[in-house]
């Protein structure tokens, strides 16, 4: 997983013994050749920005029309600042919909689901590495095999049996049927199979049970792996659409992007900059959490390219 | 419990113990693993077991009847949704947008993407900044993302007819005239994934060993021919990874479609999973949806089984 972040440092450090004739080879590309790499540079920066513009703007578009009032939003050639920014559009959104309820929805079972997904997994996948246990193989390939069967295939009969449950609009309706882990599982197991054994025999030694073990031992040699879990987690439990689409339709049981439908349902195309303070209020969450803990959350995001 | 088994090697303990208490030792040690496992592994796996095993089953049965979602009555028909499926009109609709749409995204997405990683693969300044732009939209809410673009495509006030207009153009109907509706969905798709795509591609040409490049350069191959002939082969696994991954999640993908064109307009923008929604929840025949869910199944492992090999003939390489 770490493979992820840049390692400059490493690759360029196997570089100087591989060109011996050059006395003072340095290991960067634009100083080991002669001039006619400038030139390309400038081309480059210009692109970077052209394509850092074009895939930023219109998350900037977004926080600035939530500020604009109707009369702005509604003009062509379009107005690019706000007059006078107000939170107008925010309160209109929280009165049509309850805005901070649906927060409170989704913060609740992200954490919640989240949380549970990397228990489920951390205890999955210690028993997968470090019991005895006949079917252990049998067992590690079932949770598995869940990786590429996709929840979309399996979502009428979960809604049945939901629907039977009396699950329909409840948290638990919601939570319960994605709960299970089998990305975390198979990262956690991946990690448990590099930790040193040696420690954990000294713990065994030590008088440690399995529960200890797990928490006091394992837990604290995982930090970054379960960082990981967790933030993925985080993400796909606060933009998960379909499946609580599908299970809520009362107001106050919804999470976020739940909310964001009815609101367009209600508003439809006639009230954007609504609809755009509502957008924010889904996605600025997120964004702060990517902004913040990115290293760790890109990690996890990525993790599947270079485990397999 | 733990004391027992903790004295692990058994010779310490053998010679003194008679067999027979050494069996039950063995046996006890045993059952508490089992009990371990079950309390340790048994939560995650029953969940697997209820909510992706059960329905998966279900579904294949559920595909077999005539069923409306909800109704207490449903009567066996064998295959008999699978050949309405295959011999509808809108079968060939529908599987047009799912292969127009999945070659695009993916396609698209990946061109790009190698285009921006090799982009930012040059130490230039600020380069991280870019970097956390483009991924940005990667880890945003995909139903949010399409209200936010449905937005900037308005024909009449939005950001993109501004743009267009810079170059003289004039904004097409992108709500309803086709194939506009597709155009919208599949760009918005790609401003989503791109980021995802560019970093892989990224840490995929770190690992390029400068000393391959360096001797390229002193052979005086040029940027481009060091990249055609020595990056991008050294990053087949990587763009292998990238179009399997890519394409189970465009095949899969739902909530940019709902935000914008709820399949819409006269189904133009209806891939198989949107079908798959849209006959069961929408229309209620959920077990003619059941088999649109097969056949979207089907496919799905179809890609995954390719990966499989190519992984296995990639080690063999290695």
């Amino acid at each position: 997983m770490s493979v992820l972040t840049p390692k400059r440092p490493a690759a360029a450090t196997s570089t100087p013994p591989t060109a011996p004739t050059r006395g003072d080879v340095r290991p960067t590309a634009a100083s080991s050749r002669p001039g006619r790499r400038q030139r390309p540079h400038v081309v480059s920066y210009l692109t970077m920005i052209l394509a850092t513009i074009v895939i930023g703007a219109p998350l900037v578009w977004m926080f600035l029309a939530s500020l604009k009032d109707q009369s702005e939003l509604y003009q062509f050639p379009v107005q690019w600042l706000p007059g006078s920014p107000d939170l107008d559009n925010y309160a209109q959104a929280a009165s049509t919909v309850p805005l901070g309820r649906l927060l409170m929805n989704s913060i609740g079972l992200t954490v919640v689901g989240a949380g549970l997904k990397v228990a489920l997994g951390l205890t999955c996948a210690y028993a997968l590495v470090f019991l005895q246990f006949p079917f252990k193989r049998f067992v590690f390939g079932l949770v598995i095999a869940t990786l590429m069967i996709p929840p979309q295939v399996t979502i009428i009969p979960n809604y049945t049996l939901v629907a039977d449950l009396g699950w329909l609009n409840t948290y638990q309706g919601i939570l319960v049927p994605g709960l299970a882990s089998a990305f975390g599982t198979f990262l956690f197991r991946q990690h448990f199979l590099t930790l040193p054994g040696s420690i954990l025999e000294a713990a065994e030694l030590d008088g440690a049970g399995h529960w200890r073990k797990l928490w006091r031992f394992v837990v604290p040699m995982s930090t970054p792996t379960i960082a990981a879990v967790t933030l993925v987690s985080v993400v796909t439990e606060w933009n998960d659409y379909l499946w609580p689409f599908l299970v809520i339709d009362r107001a106050d049981k919804m999470t976020l992007p739940i909310g964001l439908t009815l609101l367009q349902n209600i508003d439809g195309l006639t009230n954007w900059g609504v609809l755009l303070a509502a957008t924010v209020v889904v996605t600025l969450p997120i964004l702060v959490v990517f902004l913040v803990l990115q290293r760790r959350l890109v990690a996890g995001l990525t993790a599947g390219a270079v485990t397999g | 419990m733990s004391t027992a088994d903790v004295l692990a090697p058994p010779q310490a303990a053998a010679p003194p113990v008679a067999p027979r208490r050494r069996g039950a030792l063995q046996s006890r040690r045993r059952r508490s693993a089992l009990l371990w496992f079950l309390l340790l592994a048994g939560p995650n796996i029953a969940l697997l077991l209820v909510f992706v095993y059960r329905p998966l089953i279900e579904s294949f049965y559920l595909s077999t009847l005539q069923w409306n979602l909800g109704s207490p009555v449903a009567r066996q028909i064998g295959l008999g949704n699978y050949i309405e499926l295959f011999t509808s009109r809108n079968f060939t609709q529908v599987a047009t947008t799912t292969v127009v749409f999945t070659v695009a995204t993916v396609g698209g997405a990946m061109l790009l993407g190698l285009g921006l990683a090799v982009l930012l693969n040059q130490k230039l300044r600020g380069r991280g900044f870019a970097r956390t732009v483009a991924f940005a939209p990667y880890v945003l809410s995909g139903f949010a993302v399409g209200i936010l673009w449905l937005f900037i495509f308005d024909p009449r006030y939005g950001l993109m007819r501004e743009v267009l207009s810079w170059v003289g153009a004039s904004s097409p109907q992108w709500y309803t005239e086709r194939p506009w509706p597709l155009v919208m969905v599949i760009i918005v798709y790609l401003w989503k994934n791109l980021g995802y795509v560019a970093l892989i591609y990224l840490a995929g040409l770190q690992s390029v060993p400068q000393d391959l490049k360096d001797a390229a350069a002193l052979d005086g191959a040029s940027s481009f021919r060091t990249l055609r002939s020595i990056i991008l082969p050294l990053l087949t696994p990587t763009s292998f990874f990238l179009l399997v991954t890519m394409m189970l999640a465009s095949l899969q993908s739902f909530d940019i479609i709902k935000a914008m064109t709820q399949g819409g307009p006269l189904g133009s923008t209806t891939t198989l999973m949107y079908s798959v929604y849209q006959e069961s929840f929408v229309n209620g025949r959920a077990g003619y949806a059941s088999a649109v869910a097969t056949v979207l199944f089907l496919v799905l492992l179809a890609v995954t089984a390719v990966q499989m090999r190519f992984v296995q003939r990639k080690v063999h390489y290695a």
